[in-house]
């Protein structure tokens, strides 16, 4: 039996924006990494460098430009099937309780109104939310919604999960819940995962593997295996010896391109 | 008499928590309604004693005399027959523009504002049409429809369908693409995402303008009435400009104002129900606002 092709793949994806002005922005350059089905891969690079775009082209979302996106190595032309993903933003619809929410992926695939919502009762108690379902989106806090988006997410069984900077605006210890939560959850799952972030410790502590990427537009500068045993404990693995030569390794790589992204930013500035 | 099509937009959707410490401080309400009720007193008394001395009442009226043309349609009747056949006949002009015309403003508004290409060709002419003066329409329509329902129903459907059109467009417009966009991942088709994201996130905008159009459909009934019938509140205070009437005026602007006062009222309610998942707002500034 041949091998299975990789969960995604990026060849050469180059992608081209028109600004409000009518100038061309180059968003990403000749873009190419693969993820395998299983793998946790995190994307890190410097703020602006056009990361999220990679998420955009490999959901479907928006087309690629030049170059080719693969999922389960077929050609990417629309959303393909079985894919989730998780929003920078909150994506939860605020007309609908936590329970309704969590229970439109199925409603939206045609699943029965009592189905959906039993399957949701249970996605809503495993990312720990019993006894919130009837509670709307603005009586919950951010970590709480974020759980709701998570539930909300992994309730179609996504074997291709992207996630954007989906924990950028927690506060610290409520960050460190939500990845041991998702690590938890997608421990099993067999899930390609593809996680955008500019947290280096974010970055390392959940993936298998680290992408880095250069200062816009963006390419992929250097790919970083992360060897830490799982199942993984965030607040723990990140004073770990091994865990802090992967640091060094990632964050060398990564400098120059923080340097070069400071140094437009001051120059735009002046 | 042109109204203008007013964007009236919704209220922001904010977090509990953020608006929380925003929340003004109340009065207590005995204070606020003990004022209210003398500001009345001290307005009416004081027209009704300026009426007695140098106010000639043949132009001004009194409130004395605007009470007793009240009592009396309410217990004679008016020229015209029952004082409730009146407000029959127009607020069931007004109610059928007003479902017709917010129907109307809604399908399309939602419609053209989904569909940038149908909004792009379409442009040119709603703003055209929107600053058409349209209650002249409502001669127009006494000549196409007659002395009868249909055309006061007509000029309400029109004022109605570009107060609510723009809301509708605008609340279509600006959903939220990140929800489409997710509802899209989760398995949404076209239809499902028109009915379980873009109608609900529209909702407030259309609310927002349903609260102005029902005054206009008010409105566009009773300038129908005033350009040519044989019933309804227009007609009435037609008739009363007619005779010098100046008490009939007032006791018909008056009727009309309760009417237009319960029919906020419903709509407030309906707005509640509709919107019960929004955080508890401000609504001390909204109640402050009529």
């Amino acid at each position: 039996m041949a091998e299975s092709p990789p969960a995604i793949e990026l060849r050469g994806v180059t992608k081209r924006f028109r600004s409000r002005d009518g100038a061309a922005h180059t968003a990403t350059r000749d873009m190419s990494f693969t993820v395998r089905q299983g793998e946790f891969v995190s994307v890190v690079g410097p703020t602006g460098c056009g990361k999220s775009t990679s998420l955009s082209v490999i959901s479907g979302l928006a087309p690629a430009g030049e170059g080719e996106v693969l999922v389960h190595g077929r050609p990417v032309t629309g959303i393909p099937d079985r894919l989730g993903y998780m929003f920078q933003q909150d994506a939860v619809l605020p007309w609908r309780t936590v329970l309704d929410n969590v229970a439109a992926g199925p409603r939206y695939r045609g699943a029965p109104k009592r189905a959906a919502r039993e399957q949701a009762a249970d996605w809503v108690a495993r990312v720990g939310l019993a006894g919130f379902e009837r509670y709307y989106p603005h009586q919950l806090s951010g970590g709480m919604r974020k759980r709701v988006a998570l539930a909300q997410t992994l309730i179609n069984e996504p074997s291709i999960l992207l996630m954007d900077e989906p924990f950028g605006a927690l506060d610290v210890q409520t960050r460190e819940h939500m990845q041991d939560l998702l690590l938890e959850l997608w421990s099993g799952t067999r899930a390609a995962v593809v996680f955008v972030t500019h947290d280096l410790t974010e970055a390392i502590a959940l993936a298998d593997t680290v992408v880095v990427m250069t200062a816009a537009p963006a390419t992929v500068k250097d790919v970083v295996r992360v060897d830490l045993a799982r199942p993984r404990r965030v607040e723990e693995i990140r004073l770990e010896d091994a865990f802090l030569d992967v640091y060094r390794r990632v964050w060398d790589s990564l400098r120059e391109e923080v340097e070069i992204t400071r140094a437009r930013g001051a120059r735009r500035a002046a | 008499m042109q109204p203008e099509a007013v964007a009236a937009a919704p209220p922001p959707v904010e977090d509990a928590q953020a608006s929380a410490p925003a929340r003004r401080r109340r009065f207590p309400a005995p204070k606020i309604t003990v004022t209210r009720v003398l500001l009345v007193v001290l307005w009416l008394g004081s027209w009704e004693v300026a009426t007695a001395g140098w106010l000639d009442p043949f132009y001004y009226s009194r409130p004395s005399a605007i009470w007793g043309r009240l009592v009396d349609w309410f217990t004679k009747g008016t020229a015209f027959g029952s004082i409730w056949e009146q407000i029959g006949v127009t607020l069931e002009e007004a109610v059928l523009g007003f479902a017709a015309g917010s129907l109307a403003g809604i399908v399309l508004g939602v419609l053209l504002g989904r569909g940038r290409f149908i909004a792009e060709v379409c442009a040119p002419f709603i703003k055209a049409a929107n600053a058409i003066p349209r209650i002249v329409l409502a001669s127009l329509f006494v000549i196409w429809f007659g002395l009868g329902m249909s055309s006061k129903v007509a000029t309400a459907v029109v004022l109605v369908f570009f107060a609510v059109f723009f809301n509708a467009f605008q609340g279509a417009r600006e959903v939220d693409r990140t929800l489409v966009d997710n509802a899209r991942i989760l398995g949404a088709n076209p239809r499902q995402i028109l009915t379980s994201i873009v109608l609900p996130s529209a909702t407030s905008w259309i609310l927002a303008s349903l609260h102005v159009a029902f005054g206009f459909a008010l409105i566009g009934a009773i300038v129908g009435e005033y350009t040519g019938a044989d019933k309804g509140l227009g007609l009435l205070i037609n008739h009363a400009q007619g005779t010098f009437d100046a008490a009939g005026i007032y006791a018909g602007m008056i009727i009309i104002t309760v009417v237009a006062l319960l029919a906020e009222w419903l709509l407030t309610l309906l707005e509640r129900r509709l919107l019960a998942w929004r955080p508890p707002s401000s609504s001390a500034a909204a109640d402050a606002q009529i």
